[in-house]
């Protein structure tokens, strides 16, 4: 009822009004990454002026010299959520990443053998997680925690203590600054870049390929996607094994930035993630949101631990109640625009 | 087809609780033998909630009598018993308090994934409630490591027990008038809930010098650790709660069809409430007994992982996690199969921070034992075992 009225006001009105129209439904299609985009901007005002160390350019690359790991992950888990499912061994994934990197590096294997091996050991990773939750139909809940149990177990295994790395390579890529052009002394390091490339592909895939719409159509609902003849198997195990290639590489990014490996690395990253996907729009339940979003998100996060870190005084365990309100706010905002959306 | 099967096997377990029986739609494989055959006795206690977790425990059992003799031994030492099995329920004490809890959440279709930080909040509260300088800036070590407090110890377990109770309510909040999806809600508390455990404690370990406050962890009664006696209590009054009265169907109601249990008269969102509440009163005493035996409250560690291995524990018993049936002595039982096994796997001598690798291992033997695929093959093996044992009977 509500669609046939608003139809005609669309097709037979005059062009501007169509175009007020078209700015009011992109604005109610959009409202969450805006909101993410206003917020994030507004933090990082408000930052600056609070601190006006923060005004520096160099700190704004610094978000994502520091979170590109987080921004990986949250990149290969927001496709996971976009099914519906959830994915909560990124963590362990990074920490096994990491260890065993730093392990093969010590024992003298070549920097260019090792960094492929990691990354298909996440594919496989992620691959079988996918098995086991859709062929098993175990709820990605438990599979993947049992993948996190798992793979921080095995880092452990591997090595009980932090190992370090002294390859030349990664020395290399690790300390190269690569200055930013038109910027005066402003510079990122070489594996800063992977995070956001990475998200160029993600948006690529997402929006403008067929694999994308269905995972789209498989968030949205499994069973129509299945009785549409789309490839409902195919497409959920290539998320998950995405999202293991992805955390993969955030773990060599990861033991890149420390020069090291540890079990103990990034505990409770699965929870940043979700929650900087969460803030990015994306809705828990699957099938709305994007991976800009999660940019976004990521930057939210970043940007409230480097006022923190300005601030000094203030200890870290703000971050977490920091993070908690907004992902509060960001379901209060998410659930408002979809009423709005499904009544009017 | 799959669907069918599935659905058909699930309102078998649905049939076996109170509820009253569904009518099958007239599909199905399941259903193409009619009249449907009596459930064998076989089939009816492997179904059973207590079957698995109780085999499980059994299986690890043998594994000790087999690899760790010394496992069994129980020894009498200042007037209580020690040993292995009892440390196995002492320490799995607070784990069989949460998995209480979440059990309820879990058969209302939810999931509480904020014990964790509930445990923290309970023991940071405990341990700043000690605090013999309370509020004072100039403590120095000697007025801290006094073995004394200025707040009466009753008031410090309801303090804890209040905090706990409150970030259920909270969450069963959230859940229930904000509509918000279990998961997210209780993610909020899960991040935040160990900054404001740390906004409590004020950032540091605590540690607790008070003694009559380790009685909860430390205690003995008749022999037996207290926490057993707290666990017992808490097990014996939510069965009391929920099967002597109608709250356990109204919550398996609200975990099979929320809408058309509100549509049948049921104050779903009520229901939903107290099982959340009653899961962070849970979660309070799981912190109360683990802040007393480890004697401080290190808001950043305590409780680490415990949503987790509840949910695990609780999976394990049988409840499913898209809710309805479910069985609280399977969800301890759950717990304790968790604990012999970690105590177990220190005893053969694995390095502690491996335990998580053998603990996944356990997660996925737990996956495929209960996964439907698994359910449905040993079904089929039942069936032929019945039709070829019929045959012989039927033969002379």
């Amino acid at each position: 009822m509500a669609q046939e009225m608003r139809m005609p006001s669309v097709r037979y009105s005059p062009a501007l009004s169509n175009l007020a129209q078209r700015i009011k439904l992109l604005l109610l299609g959009n409202g969450p990454l805006l909101i993410t985009i206003v917020i994030f901007l507004l933090a990082y005002f408000v930052g600056g002026q609070l601190y006006p160390a923060m005004q520096k350019p160099q700190v704004f690359f610094n978000l994502f010299i520091n979170n590109g790991s987080l921004l990986l992950v949250s990149i290969g888990m927001t496709f996971v959520i976009l099914t519906g499912g959830i994915d909560l061994s990124v963590g362990g994934m990074i920490a096994l990443t990491s260890t065993a990197s730093a392990a093969l590096l010590k024992a003298g294997v070549s920097p260019y053998v090792v960094m492929p091996l990691m990354l298909g050991m996440g594919v496989v990773f992620g691959f079988a997680m996918g098995c086991i939750i859709h062929y098993l139909k175990v709820q990605p809940f438990i599979a993947t925690l049992m993948g996190l149990f798992f793979a921080r177990g095995v880092a452990y295994l591997i090595s009980l203590s932090s190992v370090t790395i002294t390859d030349p390579f990664y020395k290399s890529l690790a300390l190269t600054p690569l200055y930013i052009p038109f910027l005066k002394n402003v510079y990122v390091y070489i594996p800063t870049l992977v995070a956001p490339l990475m998200l160029l592909v993600a948006i690529y895939v997402t929006f403008f390929t067929r694999f994308g719409r269905t995972i789209y159509a498989l968030g949205n609902n499994e069973q129509s996607a299945l009785l549409m003849g789309l490839p409902v198997a195919r497409t959920k195990i290539i998320a998950y094994s995405f999202s293991g290639l992805c955390s993969a590489l955030a773990g060599i990014v990861f033991s890149i930035s420390l020069l090291a490996g540890y079990g103990q690395f990034a505990t409770g990253m699965e929870l940043d993630a979700i929650a900087s996907v969460v803030m990015g729009g994306t809705l828990l339940t699957g099938g709305v949101g994007n991976v800009i979003g999660t940019l976004f998100g990521v930057l939210i996060y970043g940007t409230i631990v480097s006022i923190l870190q300005f601030n000094g005084t203030l200890s870290s365990w703000w971050t977490r109640i920091g993070v908690g309100i907004l992902t509060l706010i960001f379901i209060g905002i998410q659930s408002l625009f979809y009423m709005r959306k499904r009544h009017g | 087809m799959k669907n069918l099967t599935e659905s058909a096997a699930n309102s078998d377990r649905a049939i076996e609780s109170a509820t009253p029986p569904v009518e099958h739609a007239p599909l199905g494989r399941e259903l193409r033998v009619s009249p449907r055959p009596v459930q064998s006795r076989r089939r009816r206690i492997r179904e059973s909630a207590v079957f698995w977790p109780l085999l499980a425990l059994l299986l690890i059992l043998l594994f000790d009598a087999l690899y760790a003799p010394g496992f069994f031994k129980i020894g009498v030492q200042d007037g209580h018993l020690y040993g292995n099995l009892i440390d196995v329920v002492n320490d799995g004490a607070p784990l069989m308090l949460v998995a209480i809890g979440m059990t309820l959440v879990i058969a209302t279709g939810g999931v509480d994934l904020s014990v964790g930080a509930v445990i923290a909040i309970s023991a940071a509260m405990g341990a700043v409630l000690i605090n013999p300088a309370l509020g004072n800036k100039l403590i120095t070590n000697d007025i801290l490591t006094k073995d004394a407090t200025n707040t009466p110890l009753p008031i410090i377990v309801l303090a804890d027990l209040a905090a706990g109770t409150l970030c259920g309510l909270w969450n069963g909040f959230l859940v229930s008038r904000a509509r918000i999806q279990p998961m997210v809600a209780t993610l909020i508390l899960m991040v935040a809930g160990r900054g404001i455990a740390q906004l409590i404690t004020n950032g540091q370990i605590m540690t607790i010098y008070y003694t009559p406050y380790f009685w909860f962890g430390n205690g003995f009664i008749l022999g037996l650790p207290v926490s057993i006696y707290i666990v017992a209590v808490v097990l014996i009054l939510a069965w009391i709660g929920v099967r002597k009265t109608s709250i356990g169907l109204f919550i398996e109601s609200v975990g099979l069809n929320s809408k058309s249990s509100y549509y049948s008269g049921i104050n779903e969102p009520n229901v939903k409430l107290l099982a959340y509440t009653f899961c962070g009163f849970c979660g309070a005493i799981a912190g109360l007994i683990l802040s007393s035996y480890v004697h401080s409250a290190d808001a950043n560690n305590i409780g680490l992982n415990y949503e987790l291995d509840a949910i695990l524990a609780v999976v394990m018993g049988g409840t499913l996690m898209s809710g309805g049936r479910f069985s609280l002595f399977a969800s301890v039982l759950g717990a304790l199969v968790i604990w012999t096994f970690t105590i177990t796997v220190y005893t053969v001598g694995v390095p502690a921070n491996a335990l998580l690798a053998a603990k996944a291992v356990l997660v996925l033997a737990v996956i495929i034992l209960y996964s439907d695929y698994m359910r449905r093959i040993l079904n089929r093996l039942e069936r032929k075992g019945r039709q070829s044992s019929r045959s012989r009977h039927d033969a002379p």
